[in-house]
């Protein structure tokens, strides 16, 4: 039997064979194959991490498996760097492509490799001649003599796309092409997959969105916490059944844990920001903890930035505790008793050169102060205080911020907050890279102060830690909340299929 | 949807212009705006002061002009790379000792040979410094504000310490060479038409070689640069040695220029360098502008120095006019970049929604 549904005599371009790559004690990818057929189009899918996208960053030259061989053509090769990757056939579309905005279309696409007239000066009207050939073999429309700057995404990603094709690229991976574009912009990308294919091209595409991943692909490999799960053309299989493929594993239970609701903290309402999210209305009460659960991409970080003034909104309303917040003044959230523990502490939760201590009372300066001046002593005091209130484990205060594990460093974030005494505590991704015993502790620490009465606002790409957290899990799908859960109707599989689509939309 | 593509219609289409045609026109405008500038102020000051347009006077502007234009050039290529060269000033000064010392140690060598000496002499000067500053920028990975910062210093230290209190008086230097600045055809200079020639040159390769296209690329993402496989780090230390050999060269000018040299030559001229460029519409940032450009910014503040000199004003606000002169150049860029970005994307939305 041939081993792609819809490509019969197909010949084998690439095989990656028993990879596996590990970042010190992560294993990010463990016995991973992946075959790839002339002409097809090769969905690859599963949860955040589990290791699509070290294993493109395999085929990208950017990362060396620790075991595995990669045969390209009958050959195997080994990729150093991004160079070796191109040389070998292999060409990356990502999300947000690397353009040279000042440069033309044309010369994005030949920069470095521009053909040559005699006396090695750039043949221009050649270039335009291959150009104008690749973009009409796409059948796509884009003036090669415009600069790169302004193009939307979809556009940047067809010139990567041309770059592939003026390389001969036998190999065409597109790392979520699709997340950031329009519906229109969708079909016309898919229309250039089918040529590309046509022209004996493989894609292999990754995608969150499984009903596209049905209508472009003809086989699909999935992977499950760096692990193969399972390689087969895609007529053979129901979305249901690609959904319990990508989440699969037991489900953790949270012991059930009574609590009492108080008043709404926080209302959202009709909350919408063009073309980011749109229509969010909700609201969190104390003593709660609700979930933003959804794929990457898909409005939630956007959602809370927006909630605490650092993004602006353009129509709705966010009210906390009965008060209208003032849009687009972080000032007016942390006064009106917000704080945000940010997805990226590194960048922007913590001065990582400062020290521990002066992190730590970073948000409180204000209540700090004496006749207008920060004592050090009573800094380090308060700072202590909180540091053996969350467990923190660290060498001294004086510090700097860097020198701690990457969940000490969150344990500082949230102390930092904590120590203004919120009533709404908004979390974005708080266990990130954080290891499991420190994990359990954060959990812990958010149920010790929901219980105290405070807010809390969860967002987590790990299912696991929404249903053992959350009290009520929304799920935003593109922008939009597509449905909510109580925690006890909560389950993986329900979640993953309205964050991806599959869910048949409940009664509007 | 329906609304949304009423108020499309509605919307007056900005022109018939395709996006690029917008973006090809608008950086078009830069160099048409710089003309445009100059022709305004000569049309006004000649109003005020009909001496302006005498064919003294053109010729004075023009022969001020050689040297910026031709340290501008190389600027041109340095920041075009998002990177700067502030040494240009002390090589200026360095190269000018040189090669105006150098004519004391030729006896019994005929003029033309002894000039040829003089040239080589500040191109070597230059281009070692060149070379000194591509290579920290380069291999060091030191960025090149701190540098050419550091060898701005250095180089006028050299000078000083080899110059002492002493100079170059005028009468050691033979006088073929202080006629290379001075004679002219038709009231343009020689140098003035040599410089415009180079420049033409630096503009072509700019414009029509791989290496020239890599400098663009380079300052446009440097990143982007490193990973389609160009030699950033060969282009940039390139640029770096011709800026500073130019230098080299300008000094050499300055020398037949001034006659008199002491240790304080060129002192301060790079910022007026990096005024003409910028002025000249090349983005501070790198990735976009012209060397032609640059050059004409050069013209532009040698222009409006004549203007204001001519018309008597007080030499103090010839500096605060060149500083207002950047500001209006870097605010035009600015409320265009703007003005741009948002034209495209209305473009885009209604794509879209079509």
């Amino acid at each position: 039997m041939t081993p792609g549904g819809r490509v019969p005599q197909a010949r084998l371009v690439l095989s990656l064979q028993h990879a596996s790559k590990t970042f010190g004690a992560v294993r990010a990818l463990q016995d991973v194959s992946l075959d790839l057929f002339a002409g097809e189009a090769h969905a690859l899918v599963g949860e955040n991490g589990a290791g699509k996208s070290t294993l493109v960053k395999i085929l990208a030259g950017v990362y060396r498996p620790d075991e595995g061989v990669l045969v390209v053509d009958g050959r195997g090769v080994f990729l150093d760097n991004p160079a070796d990757a191109r040389d070998a056939g292999i060409a990356i579309i990502y999300q947000e492509p690397l353009l040279f905005p000042d440069l033309t279309v044309e010369e994005n696409i030949y920069i470095g490799r521009q053909p040559l007239t005699t006396g090695r000066r750039i043949d221009r009207r050649a270039m335009r001649r291959h150009v104008e050939e690749v973009f009409g073999r796409l059948g796509v429309r884009l003036d090669p003599g415009r600069i790169a700057r302004g193009l939307s995404i979809a556009e940047q990603q067809i010139v990567e796309i041309g770059k592939a094709l003026s390389l001969d690229a036998r190999v065409i991976v597109m790392d979520e092409p699709t997340a950031a574009l329009s519906a229109v912009e969708v079909a016309r990308l898919f229309g250039v997959v089918q040529s590309l294919r046509a022209g004996g091209t493989a894609v292999l595409f990754i995608s969150h969105r499984l009903e596209e991943v049905f209508e472009l692909c003809q086989r699909v490999t999935v992977l499950r916490d760096g692990r193969w799960v399972t390689s087969g053309p895609l007529a053979d299989m129901t979305s249901d059944g690609l959904v319990r493929a990508m989440v699969g594993r037991d489900l953790l239970e949270r012991e059930p844990e009574e609590q009492s609701i108080g008043d709404t903290v926080l209302r959202v309402e009709r909350l919408t920001r063009e073309g980011v999210f749109t229509d969010i209305s909700f609201d969190v009460k104390a003593g709660e903890i609700v979930a933003l659960a959804g794929l990457v991409g898909a409005g939630r970080s956007e959602v809370a930035t927006a909630i605490f003034g650092i993004d602006r909104y353009d129509a709705g309303a966010v009210t906390v505790n009965g008060r209208r917040l003032r849009r687009a003044s972080p000032t007016a959230a942390m006064s009106a008793g917000i704080g945000l523990v940010p997805e990226d502490r590194r960048q922007q939760g913590l001065v990582m050169d400062m020290s521990i201590a002066r992190n730590i009372a970073l948000a409180s300066m204000r209540s700090l102060r004496r006749l207008g001046m920060i004592s050090g002593g009573a800094e380090r005091r308060f700072a202590k205080d909180w540091a053996l209130r969350l467990q923190l484990k660290y060498g001294r205060l004086s510090d700097p911020a860097d020198s701690l594990s990457g969940g000490n460093q969150q344990k500082v974030v949230l102390a930092k907050w904590l120590a203004r005494r919120p009533s709404l505590l908004i979390v974005d991704e708080p266990t990130r890279g954080i290891d499991v015993g420190t994990k359990a502790e954060v959990h812990r620490l958010l149920d010790v102060l929901a219980a105290e009465g405070v807010a809390v606002l969860m967002i987590s790409s790990e299912l696991p830690e929404v249903l053992h957290v959350a009290d009520r899990i929304l799920v935003m799908r593109e922008g939009r909340i597509v449905t909510e859960l109580a925690h006890t109707d909560a389950s993986e599989e329900a979640i993953v299929a309205a964050a991806t689509g599959q869910l048949r939309e409940e009664a509007a | 949807m329906n609304a949304a593509a009423d108020s499309v219609r509605r919307t007056p289409v900005v022109g018939r212009l395709s996006s690029g045609r917008l973006i090809d026109l608008a950086y078009r405008a830069r160099a048409f705006g710089i003309l445009a500038a100059l022709a305004v102020l000569i049309v006004v000051t000649s109003a005020i002061q009909p001496r302006f347009l005498s064919g003294n006077e053109v010729n004075i502007v023009l022969g001020n002009t050689t040297i910026l234009a031709l340290l501008s050039l190389g600027e041109a290529m340095v920041v075009i790379t998002r990177n700067v060269d502030l040494s240009v000033g002390s090589v200026l000064g360095l190269a000018a000792y040189a090669s105006g010392n150098i004519f004391g140690h030729l006896h019994g060598m005929s003029t033309g040979t002894s000039i040829v000496i003089a040239f080589l002499v500040g191109i070597g000067v230059g281009s070692a410094c060149g070379v000194l500053n591509g290579a920290l920028v380069t291999i060091g990975q030191v960025p090149s504000l701190v540098v050419t910062l550091a060898t701005l210093y250095i180089i006028r230290g050299i000078d000083i310490w080899i110059i002492g209190g002493g100079q170059v008086v005028a009468s050691s230097l033979p006088d073929a060479f202080f006629e290379l600045s001075l004679k002219s055809f038709y009231n343009v200079p020689y140098l003035a038409l040599a410089v415009g020639a180079v420049v033409c040159v630096g503009a072509y390769h700019m414009r029509s070689f791989r290496s020239g296209r890599d400098l663009y690329a380079i300052g446009s993402n440097p990143q982007a640069a490193r990973l389609v496989g160009i030699p950033t780090g060969r282009r940039v230390f390139t640029a770096f040695v011709v800026s500073g050999a130019l230098a080299g060269v300008a000094g050499v000018l300055w020398a037949s220029k001034y006659g008199t040299l002491d240790s304080t030559a060129g002192t301060g001229y790079e910022l007026s360098v990096i005024a003409a460029v910028v002025i000249g519409g090349v983005a501070i940032f790198g990735g976009s502008g012209s060397v032609i450009g640059a050059a004409l910014g050069a013209l532009l503040l040698n222009t409006i120095l004549a203007a204001l000199y001519v018309v008597g004003v007080s030499p103090f606000w010839t500096q605060a006019i060149s500083g207002a002169l950047i500001l209006v150049a870097i605010s035009i860029d600015r409320v265009i970049t703007l003005q741009l970005t948002s034209a495209l994307r209305r473009r885009r939305v209604r794509a879209a929604a079509a």
